[in-house]
């Protein structure tokens, strides 16, 4: 693996994500390049919703407000991934995934990879802190977040 | 009998024919896709002395590129009258269309109705490979540009949530390889018959995406197969020994379609509704089952979806998940006596039905003793997943 040498955790090449044609997803997309990790929260009844949707789950308010969160959260569950499902991983070496559940955004879930060593123990209930990884050569641009574990400590 | 009662598939339908193509590597079918669906098609009907021309109707899922009405005019049947096609992908549906079919024929809309699936990787293209660059949107967009691309990596974090939640160790998933090769070994359709697997081969073989090693993960392979319902009072007018819907229920539980890994039960097969659902409808449970068919997209899935049919609770899977508990002929709860989706066939879960079907007639090449009852799990880990529950005359 060479996260150490490259700008970015995994190789160039892989799908580039986009908002939808209807737009819903656009608010995540742009934040993430600004560093900004942005949730939709209902303004009506406070829910958290992610991923996004045009209606809040539990009111049925419409348009849910976008709101800015900490990127900081725990380690949900985690996989390492060996096989290469695409021909920019040939050649790569295994890569970590991980889920990490947001405690300040009602406990949403984002699906990341962990920087540093690939095959570092991972623990579930590890605090972890996230880093904005952006594509500013990708055509077009975009930006991912990514994740440090910051404490090992099960909790 | 109260006009809710009455709302149920319980003994109004049965399989009267059972049918498949040879199974094949993925790529290595001589044969064009919808070829093989007919064939599969054919070969249900000749195991039944059905004229294929009477087939009324046809169920399918996971978007199956064999249309009704292209094998309707292909096979010249008289005339077309339902074709339902079960929403989501993978093997969620293959249970979810035997009940698509059977309501069909319950409500009156039809009166011999084909269920098949028809695949073949290799013209088409596979599921376990992405390739080039392109813009993604929609879930896609949360997974794929962190290295998410492919069946295994999507579900292999549910299930290590699930061995941390209640202690399952890798062994677990181990036994329901070795039983899907053991069974295979007697199984002369399957593409894994005279490839016997052992503890040592599983334990060395590759990771793909941990916790699933080589050997956890399913086939690719190209083929089809097919099953003929008919009304109940019309069962016995056929030559093979009828076997009977019991139960049938679809679906997910609270919000298991939110993505990206965000639903609320995460370390789940999503039957935690649908499995209470087919036990009402057929009015049995767990103890009254003497066979499992569970779909392997992963194994890790099957320990899931079995604790939440609820054959054992989660804290005993690793009791519950040992090579002679899980194989025929009197194994403690036999699994996949064909081999499965691991070692027979990758036929997106249907070669699990039909085998379903060959026990309670009692013609499996790995028979069980309890035959009575068979049940089929579809499409662990996905939306919406289903489920079958087939008996014997003598459950009616």
């Amino acid at each position: 693996m060479s996260s150490s040498a490259s700008a970015t955790y995994l190789p160039k090449g892989l799908p580039i994500p986009v908002a939808e044609p209807d737009g819903l997803s656009a608010p995540y997309w742009a934040g993430l390049r600004q560093n900004r990790l942005l949730v939709q929260r209902c303004s009506h009844c406070q829910t958290w919703q992610f991923g996004p949707e045009w209606i809040c789950h539990r009111c049925h308010a419409f348009d849910p407000e976008w709101v800015e969160v900490e990127p900081r959260g725990r380690i949900f569950s985690w996989e390492r991934v060996w096989h290469p499902s695409h021909a920019a991983l040939n050649q790569h070496g295994p890569y970590l995934v991980v889920l990490v559940e947001i405690p300040q955004a009602g406990g949403v879930r984002m699906v990341g990879n962990v920087l540093g060593d690939p095959l570092q123990e991972v623990l579930i209930g590890a605090d972890a802190k996230g880093v904005f990884e952006h594509h500013p050569d990708s055509d077009p641009p975009y930006s991912l977040l990514q994740w440090h574990v910051v404490d090992a400590v099960r909790s | 009998m109260s006009g809710r009662s009455d709302r149920t598939l319980r003994g109004r339908v049965a399989v009267i024919g059972i049918g498949e193509t040879e199974y094949y590597r993925h790529g290595a079918s001589p044969d064009a896709e919808f070829k093989l669906a007919l064939k599969a098609i054919l070969a249900a009907c000749n195991d039944a002395r059905l004229d294929p021309r009477d087939i009324d109707g046809f169920a399918s899922y996971s978007d199956d590129r064999s249309d009704a009405s292209r094998l309707a005019a292909a096979l010249g049947t008289h005339r077309l009258r339902t074709a339902t096609m079960q929403w989501g992908g993978g093997g969620g549906g293959c249970c979810a269309a035997v009940a698509n079919a059977a309501a069909s024929i319950v409500a009156g809309l039809a009166d011999c109705v084909v269920v098949f699936r028809s695949l073949a990787q290799g013209q088409y293209g596979r599921f376990g490979q992405t390739t080039g660059i392109d813009n993604i949107s929609g879930e896609k967009a949360y997974l794929m540009p962190y290295g998410v691309l492919a069946p295994p990596q999507r579900f292999a974090m549910r299930v290590r949530r699930f061995m941390h939640d209640h202690g399952v160790r890798q062994e677990a998933l181990r036994a329901i390889a070795l039983a899907s090769y053991h069974h295979a070994q007697a199984n002369p359709r399957a593409v894994m018959h005279g490839k016997p697997l052992d503890p040592a081969k599983y334990d060395a073989s590759r990771w793909i995406v941990e916790p699933f090693h080589l050997y956890d993960c399913c086939m690719e392979n190209d083929g089809a197969a097919a099953l003929v319902l008919v009304p109940e009072e019309r069962a016995k007018d056929f030559r093979q020994k009828p076997v009977y819907v019991l139960g049938a229920a679809v679906g997910s539980g609270h919000r298991t379609g939110a993505i990206p890994h965000n639903s609320p039960l995460y370390a789940s097969a999503s039957f935690d509704t649908v499995a209470l659902d087919l036990y009402r409808m057929a009015g049995l449970g767990p103890s009254d089952i003497g066979v499992v068919q569970s779909y392997e997209n992963f194994t890790g899935g099957v320990v899931m979806a079995l604790a939440e049919h609820g054959f054992f609770r989660p804290e005993e899977a690793n009791d519950f998940f040992t090579l002679e508990n899980l194989i025929a002929p009197s194994g403690r709860l036999p699994l996949n006596t064909s081999g499965g989706n691991l070692a027979e066939c990758y036929m997106h879960g249907f070669g699990l039905v039909l085998e379903a079907v060959r026990q309670v007639r009692g013609t499996s090449s790995n028979q069980v003793a309890r035959n009575d009852v068979a049940m089929v799990i579809g499409g662990p880990m996905v939306t919406p997943v289903s489920n079958l529950l087939l008996g014997s005359s003598a459950t009616l």
